[in-house]
């Protein structure tokens, strides 16, 4: 007989705040500059520097922690996290450790068995570490060489409580979370540029159990993708450690993409004793309501509250401001549409529909189009006003798709105008009745519905850009 | 109070490496030092806060705004090696 | 008396009409440098080519506050293209490519370094024996120590070897170096003086003061450090008083406090003695001196051995042979190079340090250590608060002896003791001063140490000027063979 086994997952998400400077010192932390061009004597860590800290990052973590329905505390503090390694300048992390900034927080995720919220512990303040590249791989390398530009960039850790139940809802989990962050503009969350970061905690215990099982920790997954993979080979891997009644060791493992598995990292991690002590170099926080209602007030609105809205003012189903609250850049895009083009489903079904598939096979990120707002509201005018018909529509929005061009310029330059001329189109018809007798008896005999093949050959002749409402009238008065 | 066990692996964790001929020594100075810090026992401090601060200040903050950085000749000047524009260290893993 | 026997103000005033060059001045010191420092090692860099030149951009404009005034610097504290190697073989080559604020304020008040002066390696230490190169001498007697750690700074103040000089005082390193060489060493309150550019030993204790000839050029120097820094979250933002306006020979009224607890340890009788008619005195002049009670003095020692040790267990953690600094030859991989440039790098004093601050922070005895003390940290400073609200100052010897021989104090423990005065206000973050007092039958000079409360800086300065014009023994300079 097989015991089932529920699946117990926590995770430890670190976020690259949006700021201009470092949490620490005025070095600017945009990404993928030169090596150690961005490093200044204090996140050098040079002997005698002291760390200032930077208001926007309070500002940006109090936001999170309100969106992420957080208490947010009043009495905060920095600790210092002590341990060695070439990244780290100081030999030690400036983080939180007991009293982080905010706590007691949950996000709504969707499952299969309706919506659930999953607690978060806490959300404390740090700063980032440098970056290493070994020399070779990490276990052949004869020496690594060490780029501090990311070190001091502000960073945010989140912790979930032990609520997720499945890999699956652990991805969930991380989808809303950064939709959430997104939303906020606190971070730009992007994964291969590692400004998120996860870590993920998990155990198995007998259905039925109180007491949790011993967990692993996994680290190195850089993907929601590869999350949702590694814990799926990691709650196999102890499923059946515990079937051949082996007992699951806590450790860390670190994900292998190219493997797909996870990999224990057993002694060839330190000793984990970090002697964390409050920082003497900074003061402590005091964060009085005041601070709190005022950020709170700025509070840009939240992907859930825009998809309500979006369903009251604008008439959509909720399928719709679904897709199109999924990110704050889309629905963005819809609403400046639906500002210069008053038809909100109309403007919806060109974004859920042709714009997202063009994104799709592009493989870009929304932000990354050239479409905006303005010029799809262009387009649907100039459908609207018969310059182009629906179907050239669809060139024409492909083409400003690839080369943000203006549509006018597009239906200009490519000919792509609708024919609407009378005496023109006239001929045409003439044509394809002579070219079709057959057709045109079936018609007469009352097969209505061949006209639509005579249309489909007037719009062949003139590359679809004949106006098919007067096309049909003139068929319908020719062949009676 | 403490032992050479101790004293071991408090070396590891600072990264010092304290000579087998100067162990016991090192324990036994410690062992004073601690001995005499246990003074601080005879101090009834329940319900006392730690102080970290002396001088009670809140909020200390800069604005957002990037400044200069060094130029990276000098960030590196100092390195004891150093490799196209990085620090160099040697290889992490241990043999 | 020689140029380089003179006071900061006196030079001021030659400087300002005129009456000498800033050149002769620098020829004086380096000439009186060339002579002693060879006995004396006070000095572990000196600055002379930079001297010249920033002697020669003077010439233009003379107005800042000590502009052409010689001093010396210790060198825990950061100056831009100068070596800076808090006296560690692990900073021997360090060059930083900055200023600490201090010497930029110094800079910008026209002053000159000299050289960059000898200490305890990382300020751990209360004799400069601890150095990684070179025991500094007392100027008064070549066989003995010049206290510490800022014993470089004090020697080449007493010696003539610096018309002033910056140290650091974490426990007592600024006060007890300048009582064992008979100068004015000021310790001001935690905050007053930013700490961006001083090589941190124990952040929430250190902090940078004069240490100088007489107590108006503390006050001359202290005029131009303190002040708010954006660059240190600890330094506070308020209104610096002129502290020249202190200089009054007046303690009239002035309550001065005698804590029982310090005056009952077991420590030299001629220390004893000379303090006590120091404190009278200051009585005779009219202030009123009572016996007080400062029960938890008795354990700051204790709670500083440590607060101190474990912060600076993380402060010194960066020395890692990875960005600056010494890195061993033995280093095959990143473990290996840590610990073996951290176990070549430091010396044994520093060592040990950083073991007991481990030790004291790692897991399962923090609360036990750490905590602890902490907590006894604000017994202590509620115990100076509840007195500071009764009176003005208090007073105590500087230390329990005076100078002792190098080579003397084998035991740590032992050598911690000669911190037992100063550490609590160290503790509590209040500022303090020690000036001369007297001289013991080996003609060895004995400080007095005057203590007030947060940001009580006049008071001390004008209780210290009154003792001085009393006293009349500021002139007295130790006799030193010139060498040729």
């Amino acid at each position: 007989m097989t015991t089932e086994y529920e699946v117990i997952i926590g995770l430890e998400v670190h976020v690259q705040l949006a700021t201009e400077s470092k949490i620490f010192c005025d070095c600017s932390t945009e990404f993928g500059a030169e090596p150690n061009t961005h490093t200044c004597p204090v996140c050098l860590g040079l002997p005698g520097t002291l760390p200032v800290l930077n208001k926007k990052v309070v500002d940006y973590a109090i936001m999170a922690g309100l969106a992420l329905n957080c208490e947010i505390s009043e009495y905060s503090k920095f600790d210092r996290k002590n341990y060695f390694y070439p990244d780290l300048p100081k030999a030690y992390q400036i983080s939180q450790y007991d009293l982080p900034l905010c706590q007691n927080g949950y996000i709504e995720i969707e499952t299969g068995n309706g919506s659930k919220k999953i607690g978060i512990t806490r959300i404390h303040m740090e700063e980032d570490a440098g970056k290493l590249v070994h020399e070779g791989s990490i276990d052949r390398s004869t020496g690594s060489l060490v780029d501090y530009n990311r070190t001091g960039v502000p960073l945010i850790e989140i912790v979930s409580e032990p609520d997720m139940r499945s890999p699956a809802e652990a991805r969930e989990y991380l989808t809303q979370l950064k939709k959430i962050l997104e939303y906020l503009g606190v971070s730009d969350c992007n994964m291969e540029e590692g400004s998120l970061r996860c870590d993920a905690n998990v155990s198995i215990r007998p259905v039925g159990q109180e007491e949790f099982g011993t967990k692993t920790e996994l680290k190195n997954m850089n993907s929601f993708k590869a999350v949702e993979k590694a814990l799926e080979y990691e709650v196999e891997r102890q499923k059946q450690v515990l079937a051949r009644g082996e007992e699951v060791i806590q450790e860390t493992r670190t994900w292998d993409d190219s493997l797909n598995k996870t990999i224990s990292m057993r002694g060839k991690e330190e000793a984990h004793d970090y002697r964390y002590f409050p920082e003497p170099d900074l003061v402590p926080l005091e964060i009085d309501a005041e601070w709190v209602n005022e950020i709170r007030e700025n509070l840009p609105e939240l992907p859930l509250e825009r998809k309500e809205r979006f369903i009251s003012d604008y008439g959509l189903p909720a399928y719709d401001a679904g897709v199109l609250t999924d990110s704050r850049d889309l629905a963005d895009l819809f609403e400046e549409c639906v500002q210069a083009y008053d038809d909100p489903k109309t403007v919806s079904n060109w974004i859920m529909g042709e714009f997202l598939r063009l994104v799709k096979e592009a493989g870009i990120e929304v932000a990354e189009s050239k479409i905006t707002g303005k010029l799809l509201a262009k387009m649907l005018r100039l459908m609207d006003d018969g310059t182009i018909s629906s179907k050239i529509a669809k060139t024409v929005f492909e083409e400003m798709f690839k080369t943000g061009k203006d549509p006018e310029t597009i239906v200009e330059e490519k000919g792509l105008k609708q024919i609407s001329d009378e005496g023109k189109l006239e001929e045409i018809v003439d044509q394809i009745i002579l070219a079709n007798p057959n057709v045109v008896e079936d018609i007469k005999n009352g097969k209505d519905k061949a006209i639509g093949f005579l249309v489909g050959q007037v719009m062949k002749e003139t590359r679809g850009k004949a106006n098919p409402q007067l096309v049909n009238k003139l068929l319908r008065e020719k062949i009676k | 109070m403490i032992n050479k066990k101790d004293v071991e692996y408090i070396a590891n964790l600072a990264n010092l490496k304290i000579d087998e001929d100067d162990k016991e020594l090192f324990t036994r100075q410690l062992d004073d030092i601690l001995n005499y810090v246990e003074k601080l026992n005879e101090l009834d401090t329940e319900g006392v806060v730690p102080t970290a601060y002396t001088v009670p200040m809140k909020n200390v903050l800069r604005e957002d705004r990037v400044g200069l950085s060094i130029p990276r000749e000098k960030a590196l000047a100092n390195a004891p090696d150093k490799k196209d524009g990085q620090f160099r260290v040697p290889r992490i893993i241990s043999e | 008396m020689e140029l380089y026997d003179l006071t900061i103000h006196e030079l001021k005033d030659k400087l300002a009409s005129r009456e000498i060059s800033v050149n002769e001045l620098l020829d004086s010191f380096y000439k009186r440098i060339g002579g002693v420092e060879e006995k004396v090692k006070a000095y572990v860099t000196l600055t002379e080519k930079e001297a010249r030149e920033s002697a020669k951009e003077l010439k233009a404009e003379f107005k800042g506050k000590l502009a052409g005034i010689p001093l010396a610097i210790k060198d825990n504290l950061s100056t831009e293209g100068i070596k800076t190697t808090c006296s560690s073989r692990i900073l021997e080559n360090y060059v930083p490519p900055y200023d600490a604020t201090v010497v930029s304020r110094l800079k910008e008040a026209g002053a000159i370094t000299l050289g960059k002066t000898n200490m305890d390696e990382f300020a751990m230490g209360s004799s400069t024996e601890n150095s990684g190169f070179f025991p500094t001498r007392n100027p008064w007697d070549l066989e003995r120590a010049p206290g510490g750690s800022s014993g470089g700074s004090a020697a080449a103040v007493a010696a003539g070897e610096a018309a002033g000089a910056l140290g650091s005082d974490t426990g007592g390193s600024i006060r007890q170096p300048a009582a064992f060489c008979g100068v004015v060493g000021l310790k001001p309150t935690y905050g007053l003086v930013s700490r961006y550019g001083l090589v941190a030993f124990a952040s929430s204790l250190d902090q940078i003061g004069p240490i100088t000839k007489d107590v108006e050029d503390a006050a001359i120097l202290l005029n131009v450090i303190a002040g708010h820094d954006p660059m240190d979250s600890t330094s506070v933002k308020m209104e610096i008083p002129d502290y020249t306006r202190f200089l009054k020979e007046d303690v009239q009224g002035m309550k001065i406090g005698l804590p029982r607890e310090y005056f009952s340890m077991d420590f030299a009788a001629e220390v004893k003695e000379s303090v006590l008619a120091g404190v009278q005195r200051l009585e005779e002049a009219g202030a009123k001196v009572e016996e007080v009670n400062l029960p938890s003095a008795d354990y700051a020692l204790a709670a500083y051995y440590i607060i101190a040790p474990a912060e600076a267990s993380s402060n010194l953690a960066r020395y890692d042979g990875v960005r600056y600094g010494y890195r061993s030859k033995k280093a095959h991989d990143v473990k290996e190079m840590f610990t073996n440039t951290r176990n070549e790098g430091f010396g044994d004093e520093v060592k040990r340090r950083i073991m007991l601050g481990t030790y004291a922070l790692s897991s399962g005895y923090y609360d036990a250590f750490y905590l602890k003390a902490q907590k006894v940290r604000t017994m202590i400073k509620e115990d100076f608060d509840r007195l500071f609200y009764e009176y003005d100052l208090l007073i105590s010897p500087t230390t329990p002896t005076t100078a002792f021989k190098i080579g003397e104090m084998t035991d740590p423990l032992e050598m911690y003791q000669a911190d037992i005065f100063t550490v609590p206000v160290n503790i509590a973050g209040i500022p303090a001063i020690s000036i001369p007092c007297g001289f013991d039958s080996n003609n060895l000079p004995i400080g007095l140490q005057i203590m007030g409360p947060h940001f009580g800086e006049g008071k001390i300065i004008q209780a210290a000027y009154t003792l001085e014009q009393i006293l009349e023994i500021k002139d007295r300079r130790p006799e030193l063979e010139v060498s040729v």
